[in-house]
């Protein structure tokens, strides 16, 4: 198939993009959507261009690397998957593309498609460990007793890759979907219980330092996220919070 | 707990405790209304109670007044705060794929309902308020009769205040259609994503809404009952 691609182009972090218009041609349905962006890059760089720099790594749905907004949609128009995941085969002859970098203050462009998502780093590193005997009598986690309920929920937010499509996508640039999540894991099992309060207070405290914004409740993130976190770890977190506010 | 507050949760929390006083509040103020359909004295009688008795006048109203500011003062707050977190604008945004028109926009149904508020306070609590407090009369009597019920039938003859009171109605509407499950959400209670709480919601956010509009209507259309 034949598509025109829109595609946001900025040169650095200083500098003010703007969209530009590529065509590539020959793509097959077959294709993912990075090795499409790969044809666009060959093509550019045979013609002595630069290369539209975007964000990869494991192209297959598990590293969280790869963030397009691809006709409006984070990670595109297809439901529970990633950029990567992505097939040629929901686009058709003729189409025109859209793709843009992630949206929010707190995720500035780094260049072209690629943004700094190192306030979700250290939203992690304000809360998001457990505290564990390493020094050779460390505990077999299996000895701790917990219900299969807790464990497949806490495995359930722990699917969160940390890509920012629930940031991207909301209206807000809330990152709450995100952080719900990383507290979740930790708040549902027994090994999480001794630093709970703490956690998410310093977790909340650096997601609102960094500027994401508010939660509306719209769930927009919860349709785009390629891993299908629930809004319930939302809900969670501000129960936490509330707890350990009145703590 | 002051750290709470200030926190973008702890906004969303005080957001929705305010929004379940107004939603409670609704239900109160709409039971009063509602006698005026049907009994002419009974709606004096409690409008007259309301409107006198010192436990609602200062221990009800003053929490009222506090919880409406509160609530859309809060509203434009993280309204400005979201605005300044999201940056650069897409070229290219499909929200309505991942999320309902009345989620992404209850600060406009929220400023349609803050106007109505205003016109609400015009003409009956400011009226009210200089009857009651500035001219002394607490008797809430025209001539030999209660004088809520006449005022209320006077007001709605006019067309264009009926029409501004349908409009706003039906936006209350579409501001709850989101707000009811949003507000147990923010509360950390997940049974707002249950069908059930979902159904009492949709419920609440039509009913109310509609039973206002048909009060405003039937006035208008048998003024001289
Ligand atoms: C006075 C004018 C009003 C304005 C400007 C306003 C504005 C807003 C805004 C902007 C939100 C969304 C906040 C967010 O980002 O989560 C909101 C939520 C809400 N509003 Fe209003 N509102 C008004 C009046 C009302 C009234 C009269 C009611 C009910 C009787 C109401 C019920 C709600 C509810 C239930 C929510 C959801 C709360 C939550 O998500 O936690 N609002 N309002
Ligand atoms: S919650 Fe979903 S969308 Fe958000 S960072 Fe995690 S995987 Fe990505
Ligand atoms: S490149 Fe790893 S998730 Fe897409």
């Amino acid at each position: 198939m034949n598509l025109t691609l829109k595609i946001w182009r900025q040169k650095d972090a200083s500098a003010k993009g703007q969209m530009v218009d590529y065509k590539v041609n020959d793509i097959s349905e077959h294709m993912s959507f990075l090795e499409m962006m790969d044809v666009l890059n060959e093509q550019l760089v045979n013609a002595g261009e630069e290369p539209v720099a975007f964000d990869h790594d494991c192209r297959e749905g598990i590293c969280g690397m790869c963030s397009l907004y691809i006709n409006g949609e984070a990670h595109g128009p297809d439901r529970g998957i990633t950029t990567c995941q992505l097939h040629m085969r929901m686009f058709k002859d003729g189409d025109t593309i859209t793709i843009e970098p992630w949206r929010a203050a707190a995720f500035p462009v780094i260049k072209d498609l690629v943004v700094d998502r190192m306030a979700f780093e250290r939203i992690q590193q304000a809360g998001g460990y457990i505290s564990v005997n390493t020094s050779g009598n460390t505990q077999d986690a299996n000895s701790l007793p917990i219900s299969k309920h807790a464990a497949d929920e806490a495995m359930d937010a722990a699917t969160c890759i940390g890509c920012g499509a629930c940031v991207a996508t909301c209206k807000n640039s809330s990152a709450m979907l995100f952080v719900g999540a990383k507290v979740s894991q930790y708040a549902l099992l027994p090994q999480g219980q001794v630093e709970a309060a703490d956690r998410v207070k310093n977790m909340v405290a650096q997601m609102d330092l960094e500027g994401f914004g508010n939660c509306t409740n719209t769930g927009a993130c919860e349709v785009e996220c390629p891993k299908g976190i629930s809004l319930d770890n939302i809900a969670r977190m501000n129960r936490e919070l509330m707890k350990a506010a009145i703590k | 707990m002051s750290g709470f507050f200030k926190s973008s949760i702890g906004r969303k929390v005080a957001m929705a405790l305010s929004a379940f006083f107004l939603m409670f509040f609704l239900i109160i103020h709409l039971a009063v209304n509602i006698t005026s359909l049907f009994s002419a004295d009974l709606f004096n009688e409690l409008s007259h109670f309301m409107g006198t008795n010192p436990l609602v006048q200062f221990g009800l109203q003053p929490v009222l007044i506090f919880g409406v500011v509160f609530h859309f003062v809060m509203g434009f707050i993280l309204e400005l705060k979201n605005r300044k977190a999201i940056g650069v604008k897409y070229a290219q945004n499909n929200g309505a794929a991942n999320s309902s028109w009345v989620s992404r926009n209850m600060i406009y149904s929220g400023l349609v309902i803050l106007a109505f508020i205003v016109l609400h306070f015009i003409d009956f609590w400011i009226p009210e308020l200089n009857t009651k407090y500035v001219l002394g009369d607490m008797s809430g009597m025209h001539g030999a009769d209660y004088r809520y019920f006449h005022e209320l039938v006077e007001k709605f003859e006019n067309p264009l205040r009926v029409g501004a009171y349908v409009v706003s109605f039906v936006l209350l509407g579409l501001h709850l259609a989101h707000g009811f499950t949003s507000a147990f959400q923010s509360m950390g209670v997940t049974a707002g994503r249950k069908k059930t709480l979902q159904q009492i919601g949709k419920a609440y956010s039509i009913i109310i809404p509609a039973l206002f509009i048909v009060i405003a209507l039937y006035h208008h259309l048998n003024p001289h009952h």
